[in-house]
C-alpha cells in the first residue's frame, strides 16, 4: 500500500530529475545569483562594509527567486498545460504532491545558499557563517513562507503569458524596498516601515546575522515572526485558493 | 457491492453555471464491461457530465453513483479504480513515457506492468523519448497509457480522437477495443457518429443537456424512424416516401408501375442510419 510519505519522496525525485533536465531552470537557479554576486562584488570590491551587506542581500533574494518566483511560474505553467488537472484525477494525495514540490524548492534553495556561503568565504572575505543554527532556521522559514506565497500568488495569475508581468510586479518592488531599507540607514521612514512588514528584509537581516555579524537568533525573533506570519497567510491562501484547472474564460 | 451492479448510475443530473444550465436532467446507467458512448454536438453537456462523474465538478442536483460511490467525495479509494483520459491533459515535458508510467504506477495498489502498458498503447519505440518530442498522436497514446497503468475497472475517455487524422483515429479505436477486451467498463464521449457506431455497445444521444435517445447504435437507427422507399417516377424525378409498412407500399408502387408497363428506376428501400437519427434528433426545430 503506497503511503503518502513514500509518494512524496517519489514526487520529489521526479521533480529533481525534471529540474536537472531543464537547462534554463538550472541556469536561473544557480548561475543568476552567482552573476549578481560577481557583478556587484566587482563594483564594491575592496569595501568590506558593502560586501557584508551585499552577500546576505543576494542570499535573501535567491531564496525568494527559487521559491516565490519559481513556484508561481511552475504552478501556472502546469495548470495551463493540464498537468495539474491530470494529477488531480489520480489517487496521488494532494499532500504528497505538494510535499514533493516543497522539498524540491528546499533543495534548490539549500544548494543556492551553499554556493553563496562558499563564494562569500572564498571571494568576499566574509568567512564561514557565524551561526549555523540561525542560518538553517531563517532559510527554512523563508523557504516555507515564500514557497507558500508563490503557490498562493499563482492563483491570481490568469495565464502563463502574463506570469512574468505579475511575478515581477511583486518581486522587483519587494527586492528594491528590502535592499534599500537593509542597506541604508538613511532610507526614508516609510520605506523602512514597508520593508519591515514584508518578509524579505527580515529574512535578509536574519541571514546577515547568521552569515556576517553573528548576532544571536534571539535578537532576530521579531523578524522571524514576520516571516512566519506571512507563511501562515501564504499557506492559508495556497490551500483555500488553489485551482487545479485553467479557467476557460 | 456485487459485480453485477451498474458501473455508473446517473439520475436527474443537473449542472448550472450561473445563468446557464449545461446539464438539464440526464439519466443514464452504464453496465459493467460495457462501452457506453455519450454522443452529441459540441456544447451538449457531455464533458460537464463526464467531469461530474470523474469528480472534477460538483453537480447542482441529481443522483450520481460511480462504482457504488459518490464521485463528489473524491475518495482516494474510488480514484484508484478509475482511469481518466481528459479532453486535453498535459504531461511533464522533460520526462519520458516510461518514466511517467513508472511514476503514475506508484500511485496505485495493483498497477499493470509498465512494459505491457507501453506495448498496449503502441509506445515501445518512443518509451525513452522526452515527452516534449512526441507527436500529438503519440501524446494521446500516452494519455491512454497513463489512464490504464493503474489497472482501473472503469475508464473515462473524453473525446479521445478529436483532432486526429484518419490513421491516428483507427489506431486509437484499436486501443479502445483492446481496453474492452481487457474487460474494462468504458464511458466515452464523442461528436463523431462513426466513432460511437464503431466502438459503443450503447449510445446516449445528448443535446442541450438532455438525453434525446438511448440504446445500441443499430437499434437506435432502426427504431426511431421509418423506412424510406426511393424511386424515380415516369418523369425521371427522384421521389421518396416514408412508411412503417414497406411491404404494402412496395406492393402498391410495383403494382402501379407494372400496370402502366413502366420500370421503377433506382428503387431503394432504406432503414435510417444512426446518422439520420442523430441529425433528426439534434436538428434545431
Amino acid at each position: 500500500m503506497p503511503d503518502a510519505l513514500q509518494l512524496s519522496w517519489r514526487q520529489y525525485r521526479l521533480e529533481r530529475r525534471m529540474f536537472w533536465r531543464n537547462p534554463s531552470a538550472a541556469f536561473f537557479n544557480f548561475a543568476l545569483p552567482l552573476l549578481f554576486l560577481a557583478g556587484a562584488g566587482a563594483i564594491f570590491s575592496g569595501n568590506q562594509q558593502d560586501l557584508d551587506k551585499l552577500v546576505p542581500s543576494i542570499a535573501g533574494m535567491s531564496v525568494m527567486s527559487t521559491t516565490f518566483t519559481a513556484l508561481a511560474y511552475n504552478i501556472v505553467f502546469l495548470r495551463e498545460r493540464g498537468v495539474l488537472k491530470r494529477i488531480h484525477g489520480t489517487p496521488l494525495p494532494t499532500i504528497s504532491y505538494f510535499g514533493g514540490v516543497a522539498a524540491n524548492a528546499v533543495t534548490n534553495t539549500a544548494l543556492q545558499i551553499a554556493i553563496i556561503v562558499v563564494a562569500g568565504r572564498v571571494f568576499f572575505g566574509i568567512g564561514w557563517p557565524q551561526n549555523w543554527l540561525e542560518l538553517i532556521v531563517f532559510v527554512l522559514a523563508g523557504v516555507v513562507s515564500l514557497a507558500a506565497l508563490g503557490v498562493a500568488f499563482a492563483h491570481v495569475i490568469p495565464n502563463f503569458e502574463s506570469t512574468a508581468a505579475y511575478v515581477n510586479a511583486v518581486f522587483l518592488p519587494v527586492v528594491a524596498v528590502s535592499f534599500l531599507a537593509f542597506d541604508s540607514s538613511s532610507a526614508p521612514g516609510f520605506i523602512d516601515t514597508i520593508a519591515d512588514a514584508l518578509p524579505l528584509k527580515p529574512l535578509i537581516e536574519g541571514l546577515s546575522g547568521a552569515m556576517v555579524t553573528g548576532s544571536s537568533l534571539s535578537s532576530n525573533l521579531d523578524g522571524l515572526a514576520v516571516i512566519v506570519l506571512w507563511g501562515a497567510f501564504g499557506i492559508y491562501l495556497a490551500v483555500h485558493g488553489f485551482t487545479w484547472e485553467q479557467s476557460r474564460t | 457491492m456485487s459485480d453485477t451492479a451498474p458501473a455508473i448510475e446517473v439520475g436527474a443530473l443537473r449542472k448550472r453555471y450561473g445563468e446557464f444550465e449545461a446539464v438539464r436532467g440526464i439519466d443514464i446507467t452504464v453496465r459493467r464491461g460495457e462501452v457506453f458512448g455519450l454522443l452529441g454536438p459540441n456544447g451538449a453537456g457531455k464533458t460537464t457530465t463526464v467531469e461530474i462523474l470523474e469528480g472534477y465538478r460538483a453537480r447542482t442536483s441529481g443522483e450520481v453513483s460511480v462504482l457504488g460511490q459518490d464521485p463528489a467525495r473524491r475518495s482516494i479509494e474510488l480514484r484508484r479504480r478509475i482511469g481518466i483520459v481528459l479532453q486535453s491533459g498535459g504531461v511533464y515535458s522533460h520526462i519520458t513515457p516510461r518514466e511517467a508510467l513508472r511514476h503514475w504506477a506508484s500511485f496505485y495498489p495493483h498497477p499493470r506492468d509498465v512494459e505491457e502498458v507501453l506495448a498496449l498503447a503502441g509506445l515501445q519505440e518512443k518509451a525513452d523519448e522526452r515527452s516534449r518530442r512526441l507527436s500529438g498522436g503519440q501524446l494521446r497514446r500516452l494519455d491512454f497509457a497513463l489512464a490504464l497503468v493503474g489497472d482501473p475497472e472503469l475508464m473515462f475517455l473524453d473525446e479521445p480522437t478529436t483532432g486526429f487524422d484518419p490513421e491516428a483515429r483507427r489506431a486509437a479505436w484499436e486501443t479502445i477495443r483492446s481496453l474492452r477486451e481487457l474487460g474494462k467498463t468504458i464511458l466515452l464521449t464523442t461528436h463523431y457518429l462513426d466513432e460511437a457506431q464503431a466502438l459503443a455497445d450503447r449510445v446516449a444521444i445528448v443535446k442541450d443537456g438532455r438525453v434525446l435517445a438511448i440504446g445500441p447504435p443499430q437499434q437506435l437507427g432502426v427504431g426511431a424512424a421509418r423506412y424510406r422507399v426511393a424511386f424515380r417516377d415516369a418523369e425521371g424525378t427522384l421521389r421518396e416516401r416514408q412508411t412503417d409498412d414497406p411491404t404494402t407500399l412496395l406492393h402498391e408502387l410495383t403494382g402501379e408501375a407494372l400496370a402502366r408497363g413502366e420500370q421503377l428506376q433506382d428503387l431503394a428501400v432504406g432503414r435510417p442510419s444512426l446518422e439520420d437519427v442523430y441529425l433528426e434528433l439534434t436538428a434545431d426545430a
